[in-house]
Formats: C-alpha cells, structure tokens, sequence
C-alpha cells in the first residue's frame, strides 16, 4: 500500500480542537466535519488538499480531546497520512481504529517541507521525499496492531476473532 | 509493578505485566457521553453487535450540549436516548439526572477503588483520584468495549509524582496539576501513567485529586493515579457501589524519573494561551484585562470549588464589563449551592448561573468568546479557539483566582 501526495506542514502540539473544533460536534457527518479541518490554523487546508496528500506536523500531534471526529475529519479530507514527530496516545488508537495512516518519523518531521511531495511505502514503512531525493524510515507498527490495520479496523479485528473462535 | 501496572495484571489476568506489554483487560465501566456515544453508537451497529456486554456497566451522560443547545445537538442526544432504552442502560443520565460526566460517576458512586474503567473522553482519567485505573479513548472503543467489556491496552511506563508538605491557603489541586504540567510540558507525561505518592497526599481532599488527575491528560499521560487512604474510603462509603479494592505500588517498582514537589511550595498559577504548559504566578500576570470569568467543569465543578468561588463573590460585586458565568457541575452539587444560598449570593454579586453543562469549556455553548476576548476558566485546556473564536484567549485557573479576578477584571492572585 502506498501514497504520494503534496505535504501540509503544521507545529508541534497540533490539538484535536483546531483538528476539528468543538463548535462542530454537534454532528458526526464525516463531510461535514471535514468540511471545517484544521480551519482554526489554517483557513485554506480544506481548499487545497487534495486525495492522498500528506500532513507533517512535530511532536504530540492530535492531543488534547479523545474525539475520534478529529482522525475522521482529516480522512475524510483524503489526507493519504499523518507523519509526526510523536502523536499524542488517544489520537494514536483513534487513528488505528478508524483506518487512518499514521507515521511517526522524528526526522522525516523535521527535515521535510511544506509543499514537498512525498511518497510512502506502508509496507516497508519507508518515506521518500521527491522534491529533495532523501529518504526516511519510519517505525514500524507491532504486530498486533498491524493486525488492526489488516483487517480494516477495531471492531472488524474483533468480528474477524469471535468467528474465528466459534 | 506500579499501582496502575498491578491494576491492568488483574483485570487482564495475569501474574505479572511489565512496560510495553500490550493486554486485554476486562474493563469495570465503559463511559461515553452526547458527542463520542453516537460516533460508537452508530459503529456498533455497523458492525451488527446485537446486544452489550452489561447493561449496567455502561454509563452514557448527555452533558456537552445538554440541555440541547441546538437541533443536531438534539439529534445525537436522541441517538443516545434511544440506544439506552433500546438496551436497557441502567446507567443512562438525561437531563434532570445528569451532571458533567467526570463528576457525576465518581459522585454516584459508579466508579470505585481498583477499577479498570475506559471512556470515550480524555478527560476519563479523573478517576485515578480514587485509586483507578481510567484512561480516555475514542468512539470505536467505546463501541468495542461496549460489545465485550474489554479493551487492549498497552502496559505503560510511570512517572512518579512525589508530594509532601501540605498547600498553603489559598491555593487547591488546580494549583497543584498546573504547576506540574508546567514543569513537565503538555508531553511530558505522553503514554505514561502519573503516579501520585508522598506524605503530602493525605492533605489532598478527594476534590483536590480529583482536579488533579483531571488533568494528566494535559501532559500527555495515559492515567494519573492516587493510592487510596482514609480519605478514599470515606469518600467511597456508603457511595460506591461495589467494594472498593486497594492496590499498591510494590516497592521496587520501576518508575522512569520522579518529579518532588513541595505543596507548601505551591502558588496561585495560571496557564497561559495556548497550551496548559504556559504557567505563570497569577501575582505576574495583573495587567492582563479580561471579559469573562468561567467558573465550573470537570476539573473545577465540584463542591470545593463552588465554595471557594463563594468565600470570594459573598457581599461583592463582579467588575463592570465583565461576565462571570458559574456552572455546578452536577445536579446534586447545584442543589447544594442552592441550599447554601451560594446560588442567592452569586446571582447578587451579579454573575449568572447555569444549569449542569460543559457548554463553554469546549467552545460549545453558554459563554462563547469573541475575537480578542478573554476569560479566565477554571477549565482543562486553552488552546487556539478552545473557548470560542480563534483570537480569544483563555487563562486556566483555580476558581480562587477565577472569582478574585471577577471582582477586580484583572488576572487577580486572591488575599484575604
């Protein structure tokens, strides 16, 4: 699995109120939340993004509330993945359950810039950025949560387990 | 093993857990509230469960937008109405009944000592208080632990957080969590659990932990957690409705740094916009002017809090230009300030009232700011647009600074 897209940069701390503020949680209509992503910080994100492009932000990305409105609202945007220098640990499970990719990547967080286009191969956890050539590793996932991941979410992981178990 | 690591040993089954160890728990309460409820309401039937694991392990509080503060807001309550009626949810608080989640569970005795308890808001790690384990997760967990009554969890690592002394007059745990978030940073915690300890505890009212552990998620970590002492099982008696069970930390257990703190020590501390690590004396921020005074949510809602806002308000009057809105935070706690008069006492002081509600602490309702206003909250979080439009800004405070600064308009350290 891969993705390849232009790069949104954002600064540490990036919290789930400007993700998707609370103002819009009186719904859970993933267009609707999407509609409003990041606006907060960055009025023309929802503008400009495009499906499979990439957000890059620094440390704790995602922390402050547990709503899962805030992974949910960056996928539906087409956000392809989020690579951080660390995320905040709700946002982290949020992230995994919902299906949406998520690197953590201290110097591919650093070293890569807004507009840059990168590529992501999921499967070897490597990140390439095209506009400089350099080439990054990311962490990967152990395997129980990879295990999540491959069968498209939490509670298709569980689904999958109980008939397994019958 | 720590106390929190003994705590997730048991409830997986297990001898022993070391740091890192991912788990299955068996979780003593699942909570979830009018906004995470329905994103899990809505995945659980997806996903074709047919019925929850308990129906009275469960515990859904309609308390961000209630009473409804609008039509779609209305909507996601009715999901949550419908789905309680439709399982039978013993633990279904609507309006009339309900309280802001975090004070209403541990009020009503629904969460005791030596749970394993998860919900579907960050701010879930209040319960460490009572000696815990409680954790905030997302929608889809609730939705999972709803269907098995269990949830993964990976071992965490601990910091502790040593405290002795006792708190001057004055200041409360909201000092206290403040200051330590200020030292450590909004990550400086992240994945960990805060374990409490220290001769210092047994000066801590059960409020004062409460407001504390409210806010370990403020520094990233995963729980915070008191050990339980007298203080607890007064608390817990004739309240919690199953025995409470002590776990404490073995003595060797293995913590990655400790932080000492002497409560004596502590000052009137303000966090600053836009992250709760901003902390300030409340004595070197007097020239900041401000709007609107908040006083309530599920860090400072509570009992002790609404008392401490009325030692300060009685007999006074709220600075002209400013709004101060107070917000007991359960029903049970609005009744009393009722009968204590404190609710005559702040309306005469000219602030206004509110029925149980988060409303304002997340920018929902009941107290929105303006561009380039600002308030002083006894809230858990002051980041870009928190409490309104994204030029506003919010001070986190106790509501002994809260109410002080009500009176003079000013960012105000309170002397009596």
């Amino acid at each position: 699995m891969q993705t390849e897209g232009k790069v949104f940069k954002y600064r540490d701390n990036v919290d789930t109120d400007v993700i998707i503020p609370a103002r819009y949680l009186n719904t859970s209509d993933p267009k609707e939340l999407a509609a409003h992503c990041m606006e907060d910080i960055d009025r023309e994100f929802v503008k400009k993004v495009s499906k499979g492009d990439i957000i890059v932000a620094g440390y704790n990305f995602g922390c402050g509330s547990s709503r899962e409105h805030a992974p949910l609202a960056i996928s539906t945007c087409g956000v392809g993945c989020v690579i951080a220098k660390s995320f905040a640990r709700i946002f982290f499970r949020n992230a995994i359950n919902i299906g949406l990719p998520i690197l953590e990547c201290p110097e591919a967080a650093e070293e890569i810039s807004a507009g840059d286009t990168v590529n992501i191969n999921f499967d070897t956890g490597s990140i390439t950025n095209l506009t400089t050539g350099k080439k990054y590793k990311a962490q990967p996932f152990p395997p129980f949560i990879q295990n999540i991941i491959k069968s498209g979410g939490l509670l298709a992981s569980i689904k999958e387990r109980d008939e397994s178990d019958e | 093993m720590t106390m929190t690591q003994k705590i997730l040993a048991a409830h997986a089954g297990l001898e022993k857990v070391v740091p890192g160890q991912l788990i299955e728990a068996k979780l003593d309460i699942v909570l979830g509230n009018d906004i995470t409820a329905p994103v899990a309401i809505k995945e659980f039937e997806k996903a074709c469960f047919k019925s929850v694991f308990d129906k009275d392990r469960i515990a859904i509080v309609l308390d961000h937008f209630v009473p409804n503060k609008d039509i779609k807001a209305a909507e996601q309550s009715k999901t949550c109405r419908n789905f309680a009626c439709e399982h039978c949810i013993s633990k279904f608080f609507d309006v009339g009944k309900m309280g802001i989640e975090h004070a209403l569970l541990p009020e009503q005795g629904i969460v005791t000592a030596g749970d394993c308890i998860i919900g579907a808001d960050s701010h879930t790690c209040t319960y460490g208080a009572l000696g815990a384990f409680s954790t905030g997760v997302g929608s889809t967990d609730m939705a999972a632990a709803m269907a098995t009554g269990k949830a993964w969890f990976k071992v965490p690592s601990a910091i502790k957080i040593e405290l002795c002394g006792s708190l001057p007059k004055n200041t409360s745990g909201k000092d206290v969590i403040l200051t330590i978030i200020g030292m450590i940073g909004v990550d400086g915690a992240l994945y960990k659990s805060m374990e409490f300890c220290g001769e210092g505890i047994s000066s801590l009212s059960m409020d004062d932990r409460l407001c504390i552990c409210n806010m370990a998620i403020e520094a990233g970590a995963k729980n915070g957690i008191f050990p339980v002492d007298g203080n607890t099982l007064s608390y817990l008696e004739n309240r919690a409705e199953r025995k409470p069970v002590i776990y404490e930390a073995d003595s060797d257990a293995e913590y990655e740094k400790t932080v000492k703190i002497n409560l004596s020590d502590i000052v009137p501390t303000v966090s600053c916009p836009h992250l709760p690590e901003n902390t300030k004396p409340a004595s070197e921020l007097s020239d900041i002017k401000i709007d609107q005074v908040f006083i309530g949510s599920c860090t400072n809602g509570r009992m002790e809090d609404m008392t401490a806002a009325y030692e300060i308000l009685k007999g006074k009057k709220v600075k002209e230009g400013v709004r101060c809105i107070i917000i007991p935070a359960t029903m049970q706690i609005m009744r009393e300030c009722i009968e204590k008069g404190y609710v005559t006492a702040f309306i005469d002081a000219g602030a206004v009232v509110s029925t149980p509600t988060c409303g304002p602490c997340l920018g929902g309702y009941m107290g929105i700011l303006a561009e380039g206003e600002r308030c002083v909250a006894t809230t858990n979080r002051n980041f870009v647009g928190r409490m309104g439009h994204p030029l506003s800004e919010v001070y986190l405070a106790s509501p002994q600074t809260a109410a002080a600064s009500a009176l003079t308009g000013y960012i105000t350290e309170y002397k009596d």
